[in-house]
């Protein structure tokens, strides 16, 4: 089961702003579904190494080689907000 | 009063290209967002791709601070929302960093050698730069450019052994000059060590100071919060674990107050990123680590004959021991390290500038010619200082503002001349003289300098002026 509370803490983490109809309805949801995972808890992992990746392979590395960048009009197209070539934000500390 | 401070320093390192993709690092003086690309702009999509150099840096730092070199490195999602963190994460290590338990040792106040322990090293991308329009205080909004964000950096996080503010600065500075030594750092380049500190007093909790980006501004920020944390004991209040911002402009440390720095990070193994062997690896940089400052001081001391002091002096900063181990090779190296240690970084500090900046203006081979006029008399001792300012201040070679500056010594017979006219003009300062008043001297050898414009060695000027008037008697 997971709680109201940490269905906020969850939305606040992820800065979405949830109704409280929306807040019971993902209350349910999410307990739902770590319930189907809880069967994995059934599964006897001793002697198992963790998986931390899920293709076997390692060392993809590149050189160490710059390579031509953006234009600053390309970087600053999306923006919805910008100010002599920066990225313009609400302020925050 | 016991003191406990352990410190978390971000060191950049100095690779082409940034952590996971190929944007140029050479981005300081650069125009705003000009160094970026879809992966550090944290376009959807983008797939970001190991820099082998970064990496290899990275084991070089640990295995230099004495550290015990993991097998494997894996990369972590570390969450959090902030505007210079444009995937709303940052790509860091965490159960699998590169390295543990490693050592630094420090001559911290008076002399006395203190080890400080390394508790592990790891690798993460810079984020981008907050910009605010006025102070921090009353923007309204932030300005972000994201050229920084990507950047290698190293984190260096060491056990609480620092005792004092000093002891801190003392180990940042220990800690720049093994990574200039390396080749893989650059300590004057703005924002290349940045530090968050944690510090606790006896009997409180401790709290943790982000955002200090000076090597000053550590013992500032570290003293002003062990004065807060005094006050507040003293009062019978208790410390809180909290984090708290540095305001470089005000030296005052301020609490953050906001949820957004709780420690909430939900830690992931980075699913673009694959893990990196490294114990293949270690071999082959070990074999290429330099030989490290606290190697080099015992080395000058042995084969120059150097003091503590000036062994100390000369391999603090591995450019100012690289110039001084070529102009050593080519003249008297006593003479070399006092006019390396004690005038030439004198005159860089006054300026506040680097060796690797003054190198542009000085050869070795510069000096040395300006030291080989020293050794012959052609030039005195303050003409040699003369020398250096000038070569720093607009750079020309010895021989030529030797010329330009008149600055070769002068014969006796026209120091003779000098003081004949000073004697003249300052019959009352001779008669003091003559009347035991020995401050009367100094000054009559100060005209005889402002006359011959410094080129009358001072000593020589001294004892002629003397045995003039004495003979007079």
């Amino acid at each position: 089961m997971i709680r109201k509370e940490e269905i906020e803490h969850i939305a606040w983490l992820a800065r979405v702003a949830l109704r409280e109809d929306e807040k019971d309805l993902f209350e349910q949801q999410l307990s739902s579904i770590l319930d189907y995972f809880a069967v994995l808890d059934e599964a006897d992992t001793t002697d198992v190494e963790p998986t931390y990746h899920v293709i076997g392979i390692t060392d993809v590395v590149r050189e160490d080689e710059p390579k031509e960048a953006l234009s600053q009009p390309e970087v600053l197209r999306n923006a919805p907000k910008k100010e002599q070539g920066y990225f313009k934000s609400p302020r925050i500390l | 009063m016991d003191v406990k401070i352990g410190l978390e320093c971000h060191a950049q390192l100095l690779t082409q290209s940034k952590l996971f993709c190929s944007c140029s690092t050479d981005y300081h003086n650069a125009e705003p967002n000009t160094h970026v690309c879809a992966t550090c702009l944290g376009l959807p999509g983008a797939l970001p791709v190991v820099n082998e150099r970064a990496i290899r840096y990275g084991i070089k730092v640990a295995l230099a601070l004495g550290c015990t070199i993991q097998p494997k490195v894996i990369f972590y999602r570390k969450n959090y929302y902030y505007p210079d963190l444009p995937r709303g994460f940052q790509i860091t290590q965490y159960e699998f960093p590169i390295a543990f338990n490693g050592l630094v040792r420090i001559e911290s106040d008076g002399g006395k050698e203190r080890e400080i322990r390394i508790k592990r090293v790891h690798m993460e991308e810079d984020p981008g730069r907050l910009v605010y329009r006025g102070t921090i205080d009353t923007a309204t909004y932030s300005l972000v450019d994201y050229n920084r964000s990507g950047i290698p950096l190293v984190e260096i996080v060491t056990e609480p052994d620092l005792k004092s503010p000093k002891e801190a600065r003392i180990f940042l500075g220990k800690l720049r000059s093994i990574l200039e030594y390396l080749g893989v750092f650059e300590g004057d380049l703005e924002g290349a060590m940045r530090v968050d500190a944690n510090i606790s007093l006896k009997g409180g909790e401790r709290a943790e100071v982000k955002n200090i980006s000076s090597y000053k501004g550590v013992e500032k920020a570290l003293s002003f919060e062990i004065t807060r944390q005094k006050n507040l004991l003293r009062r019978g209040l208790t410390v809180q674990q909290e984090t708290r911002h540095y305001d470089e402009t005000r030296g005052v440390t301020l609490s953050l107050r906001t949820k957004e720095f709780e420690h909430d990070y939900r830690y992931f193994p980075e699913p673009d990123l694959v893990p990196i062997r490294i114990s293949n690896r270690i071999e082959e940089i070990r074999r290429e680590i330099p030989e490290l400052p606290d190697e080099k001081k015992l080395r000058f001391i042995a084969q120059y004959s150097l003091t503590m002091e000036h062994a100390n002096a000369l391999t603090f900063d591995r450019h100012i021991a690289d110039f001084y181990e070529v102009v050593a090779s080519k003249i008297d190296p006593k003479l070399s390290a006092t006019w390396i240690a004690d005038v030439l970084k004198g005159e860089l500090n006054y300026r506040s500038i680097s060796m690797r900046e003054a190198s542009k203006r000085i050869s070795p081979d510069d000096f040395v010619a300006m030291l080989r006029y020293l050794k012959k008399g052609v030039i005195t001792e303050r003409g040699a200082t003369e020398i250096i300012r000038e070569m720093l201040d607009s750079g020309g070679k010895p021989e030529e503002i030797l010329r330009s500056k008149g600055l070769a010594s002068i014969g006796s017979d026209e120091i003779e001349k000098a003081i004949h006219a000073v004697i003249k003009e300052n019959e009352a300062a001779v008669k003091d003289y003559k009347a035991g008043k020995k401050e009367a001297l100094n000054f009559l050898v100060g005209q005889v300098m402002k006359h011959t414009r410094g080129t009358a060695d001072p000593k020589e000027v001294r004892a002629m002026l003397t045995r003039k008037i004495d003979g007079e008697i």
